[in-house]
């Protein structure tokens, strides 16, 4: 097995055992990057040299024994929207292609005191909106098991970079699905933590009451090592929660028993490609198999999630990126007279056709007389949902459903139509405006060989049951995913 | 007949708290600074910063809230403004519109004999903006934010003002409550306390309140009174005119004495508040406004019946010194330590508040310590040094604040109190005067006088007149 | 379609949000604009009497930091990024009085 196939927890135990050095591990990635990049293209910036020099550094520690942990020389990926000192932050954005912060996101500071390597940031959807990664300024990312197709989004980059090997793990952004779909889409494990749990310092902010850091993994052991080293109470975050225990590897055992499973009616119904349905519920018969109780029931207002997350989102969306103006950071149009025109021309050509949709409805539903029959009707919906969740969740332990209604779309067939990109994100937005924690592990292909990924909703802070039961599956070797090359093969690269 | 017409005003008044540190973060609230040097990624609207409240900003705001007689808002949460223009770095300024921590509240005011209650509408909490800078070489602004972020309470009043009387006096009861809190130094010059007046007019006896406009931009009490004076003539003239006065904000300029519509297609006014989902909800349990209630000052006119009952100093006195807190707190500790309060007085009306103004300073700018002043009067009723030489002293303390006892010591300021030394000056004196002495012995006492002087002037002051005056007699008798 | 946005909307909200839109970009905001919102309106479907708005899903509140101060000089940092900067501060063309 070569190194870059190696899942983020072996190749940091080999690199403690000495088997490998950081430096290999590192250099393994840059060249995995080499041969697939232009194809797939994950990465907006690659930290070559830095990543490099840093492993060197890191090797030091780790030979001192000053380095232990589980990802200490671990070659990691950043989605693009998290602040990193030193280092081009863009959120996929022409407003914000000359950005260095001066400042790296806590999230990111956790991995690194941890050991783990930076090599680049990963292209996203603009600003994080869009389930596809083409709104990004800076080009298209494609599905590594086959090319014509989109990896998802918005953390698409992130996700491919993990599938493709171009890094042994790496970091996603979720305000409505964001880690989870594109993981579904790109065969990976990927978690949205409870709100709350990981510091959004650093993290530059889409929907502030959604957004939430959260790991993307080549398998659930690493999905709960990762989330373990950046999951901390953070006195930056206000909304910082602080928990009660943060050992999440200690969930990654193998046992299902009487664990009571919700399978939601409406998350079933119509609109769900046959194959993903299938693959979802054979996943499901095996967790059953292993002793877990399963029951179907009525989750309810599903279709409202949707309307009430798109105002929501949009609304805050259009008060968090109006800091883009030209005056402080990024860009600045080069021709303009007086202020408010500097302003809007700066923007308007700084922000892509979906950003400007979503601030355009953002600052109209809380434009003066709208603000109660949009905005807070929304809240109050925010409101029901959650209840229907608190209701599900005295009953359950999880909640199972897909991710995403089908597997990854080909390339080009959904920005024309942002309604039907909208609806598509129907299983994974209700998850947020709960706060809730949601995880995505891969349970098989189509007959396009597209990876199919299953969702797993815990009540808040029950990340633990999810981790041990994705565990448990993954565990049973019903799912074993198939070696990249053979698969790209198959697609037809 | 004219009509007669009525000016109804109401105000905003924005305090800045007296925070060390800024509302989100912990950048410095000091005055002065190199443009940018007290800011950081909250304060500059840096893409992934967070805000995370300063408790100290609750505090202040529910202490003026109690002190003003508001309910205090016991959930309260902060709301986003949105608002485009340079000085605000995130383009939304965190406020509160839904949930102010502070509602219904009053400050009774007394114009002449009558005393009236303002009410207060609400008072809120919310950053302040950075400062704008014309630049007059290329015609652009320059952006400085180490304002931005400086905490600021904004207290609402309901419409109760009828004229600019009332206003000052509002603002003055405003002004000592929040000083005697400690809340806010209250400089209107410095920007630290400024208001937005809200007027219209009506006829006389009519129920209904005319169209209003808000005034900016007013930097101090004069400035005010000029305000409304002019507000309140544009709108009688508009409406004798038989033409209508427009809801809008003006930007008063004190200079020309008049003011200008902030009319602009680019400021739609449409502020989109809706609650700051970075920032979570503020819960003021019952105990803690106990607490806060507990550690309440004297106020004023509590502080004014006491010292009539405790100091033996004219109420004239008592008044202008409690209207300081500064000046107050001043007073109390010198006399606590050398307990001669009417000693203590006289220094802070007369001399005291000569150096104040001639420096064009307030009372809030004093800034000797009391234990230097307490030591002056000691050394004056000790006959140390004589009155003069006093006032010399004081204004080092006053502009220096040195130690009295160093600075007569080190200047040899001491009173001679060596007998051998004068006797030798006077020996002099009397045979450089001998005329003066024939007039004295002629029985002319004023003569005494001239020789007193000269005998001060030669021994540089340094001597006690009555001393002097005594070895004179006995010399020439 | 129930919704109707008028120019004069596209007009305003483009003035509130600081976006200029070309005529090609305004014709499908508003087509977008409609769409979303005649979505958006299948909440009215649903109940909301009597139910409190939520903006925090946790009942998380009194989050505070003490006054103490704990950033220096933050200038050099503060105008980095900066696209246009003279005598320490960000240049901006000229703002009204």
């Amino acid at each position: 097995m070569s190194i870059r196939s190696l899942t983020a927890v072996q190749l940091g135990k080999k690199i403690q055992a000495g088997e490998v050095t950081v430096r290999e591990a590192v250099e393994a990635s840059l060249a995995q990057i080499d041969s697939v990049e232009s194809e797939v293209h994950s990465y907006v910036t690659i930290c070559r040299e830095e990543a490099l020099k840093r492993a060197d550094q890191v090797q030091k520690m780790i030979d001192a024994g000053e380095l232990t942990g589980p990802l200490a020389g671990v070659p990691v990926a950043i989605k693009d929207n998290m602040c990193t000192e030193g280092v081009l932050t863009t959120c996929s954005s022409k407003i914000l292609g000359n950005f260095v912060p001066t400042f790296t996101a806590e999230a990111v500071k956790c991995l690194e005191e941890a050991g783990a390597v930076i090599l680049g940031k990963t292209n996203m959807d603009e600003f994080a909106m869009g389930s596809t990664t083409e709104t990004s300024y800076y080009g298209v990312t494609k599905n590594p098991w086959n090319t014509a197709h989109v990896p998802g989004g918005s953390s698409g980059g992130s996700c491919a970079a993990v599938a493709a090997e171009e890094c042994f793990c790496a970091l996603g952004s979720d305000t409505g699905g964001s880690i989870r779909q594109p993981s579904a889409f790109c065969g990976v494990v990927g978690m949205k933590p409870t709100y709350g749990t990981v510091s959004r310092y650093g993290l530059i902010a889409y929907g502030s009451s959604l957004d939430q850091i959260g790991p993307v993994a080549k398998d659930v052991t690493d999905c709960a090592a990762i989330l373990e080293t950046i999951a901390a109470h953070d006195e930056k975050d206000s909304t910082s929660i602080g928990r009660d225990s943060y050992d999440f590897t200690s969930a990654l055992v193998e046992d299902v028993k009487g664990m009571k499973i919700g399978i939601p009616r409406d998350y079933f119904g119509e609109g769900l490609d046959p194959e993903v349905k299938e693959a979802i519920l054979k996943a499901v018969k095996v967790l059953e198999e292993k002793g877990a109780v399963v029951e179907e029931f009525d989750l309810s207002l599903v279709e409202y999630a949707i309307p009430a997350y798109y105002v929501i989102a949009s609304a805050e969306a259009s008060s968090n990126l109006s800091r883009f103006d030209g005056v402080k950071y990024g860009y600045r149009t080069a021709e303009y007279e007086g202020l408010h025109n500097m302003y809007k021309k700066s923007r308007s050509e700084g922000f892509g056709p979906e950003v400007k949709r979503r601030i355009m409805l953002g600052s109209f539903v809380l434009s003066s007389g709208y603000y109660d029959a949009y905005y807070l009707k929304a809240l109050r919906t925010k409101a029901l949902i959650k209840k229907a969740f608190d209701r599900a969740f005295e009953k359950y332990d999880m909640i199972i459903g897909p991710a995403a209604p089908t597997t990854a779309p080909e390339l080009g067939k959904s920005l024309s139509d942002p309604m039907k990109m909208y609806l598509s994100d129907v299983y994974t937005v209700s998850v947020n405006l709960a706060g809730l924690p949601g995880i995505s592990i891969p349970v098989g292909r189509d007959s396009k060989g597209l990876p199919i990924g299953m969702q797993m909703i815990g009540d808040c802070y029950q990340e633990k049951k999810l981790l041990q039961a994705a565990y448990t599956y993954e565990q049973t070797g019903s799912y074993v995913r198939p070696e990249l090359a053979e698969a790209a093969e198959k697609g037809g690269r | 007949m004219a009509k007669q017409y009525e000016t109804v005003i109401g105000l905003e008044v924005h305090v800045e708290l007296a925070t060390k540190t800024k509302i989100f973060c912990g950048c410095s609230t000091a005055f002065g600074g190199a443009p940018n040097t007290h800011t950081c990624p909250v304060c500059t609207g840096m893409p992934g910063s967070l805000p995370v409240l300063n408790k100290q900003v609750v505090e202040y705001a529910a202490a003026i809230g109690l002190a003003t007689n508001c309910e205090i808002t016991q959930v309260c949460k902060f709301d986003r403004k949105n608002y485009f223009y340079p000085d605000n770095p995130q383009n939304y300024q965190i406020s509160q519109l839904y949930l102010p921590i502070a509602r219904n509240g009053y400050v009774e005011i007394e114009v002449g004999e009558q005393k009236k209650k303002i009410r207060i509408h609400e008072m809120h909490m919310e950053e302040d903006a950075g400062k704008l800078v014309h630049d007059e070489w290329d015609d652009t602004s320059l952006v400085d934010y180490n304002r931005s972020g400086v905490p600021l309470v904004e207290i609402v009043s309901e419409p109760d003002m009828r004229s600019a009387d009332e206003v000052m006096a509002y603002l003055e009861k405003l002004r000592l409550i929040i000083q005697y809190l400690g809340a806010s130094d209250c400089k209107l010059q410095e920007g630290s306390m400024r208001a937005d007046v809200n007027l219209s007019v009506r006829e006389v006896g009519a129920s209904e309140f005319g169209t209003r406009t808000e005034m900016k931009n007013l930097n101090s009490f004069k400035a005010i009174a000029r305000a409304i004076d002019g507000e309140r003539q544009r709108q009688i003239d508009l409406i004798e005119a038989g033409r209508a006065v427009v809801q809008e904000t003006r930007r008063w300029d004190d200079n020309k004495e008049s003011s200008h519509a902030m009319r602009s297609k680019e400021d739609a006014q449409d502020y989109r508040y809706f609650p700051e989902p970075d920032l979570v909800p503020i819960v003021i349990s019952d105990e803690w406004i106990a607490e806060i209630k507990a550690r309440q000052p004297e106020f004023r006119t509590e502080k004014l019946e006491r010292y009539n009952r405790a100091f033996d100093i004219p109420r004239y006195d008592a008044e202008i010194i409690t209207n300081s807190k500064k000046m107050a707190d001043i007073f109390e500790a010198t006399t606590a330590i050398c307990g001669k309060p009417k000693k203590v007085a006289n220094w802070l009306m007369v001399e005291t508040l000569r150096l104040l103004k001639e420096r064009g300073q307030e009372p809030e700018d004093i800034c000797f310590a009391p234990e230097h002043l307490a030591k002056l009067i000691e050394l004056t009723e000790a006959g140390t040094i004589n009155s003069s030489v006093a006032k010399e002293v004081f204004e080092k303390i006053f502009d220096e604040n040195v130690d009295p006892e160093k600075y007569v010591e080190e200047k040899g300021l001491k009173i001679v109190q060596d007998d051998g030394a004068l006797e030798e000056v006077l020996k002099k004196v009397i045979a450089d005067n001998p005329q003066a002495v024939a007039d004295y012995k002629g029985g002319k006492e004023k003569a005494l006088g001239a020789l007193v002087g000269q005998t001060m002037k030669a021994m540089k002051g340094k001597a006690n007149p009555g001393a002097v005056n005594k070895k004179l007699r006995e010399m020439l008798a | 379609m129930a919704n109707k946005i008028s120019d004069e909307t596209i007009e305003y909200v483009g003035i509130l949000a600081k976006l200029e839109l070309s005529e090609e970009e305004k014709l499908a905001a508003r087509s977008d604009m409609e769409r979303m919102l005649d979505y958006i309106d299948t909440l009215n479907e649903l109940d909301t009497e009597g139910i409190e708005p939520m903006s925090h899903v946790f009942p998380v509140n009194n989050v505070f930091r003490e006054d103490v101060v704990t950033n220096g000089d933050g200038s050099k940092d503060t105008l980095k990024n900066a696209p246009l900067q003279k005598e320490q501060c960000f240049k901006v063309p000229k703002t009204i009085g």
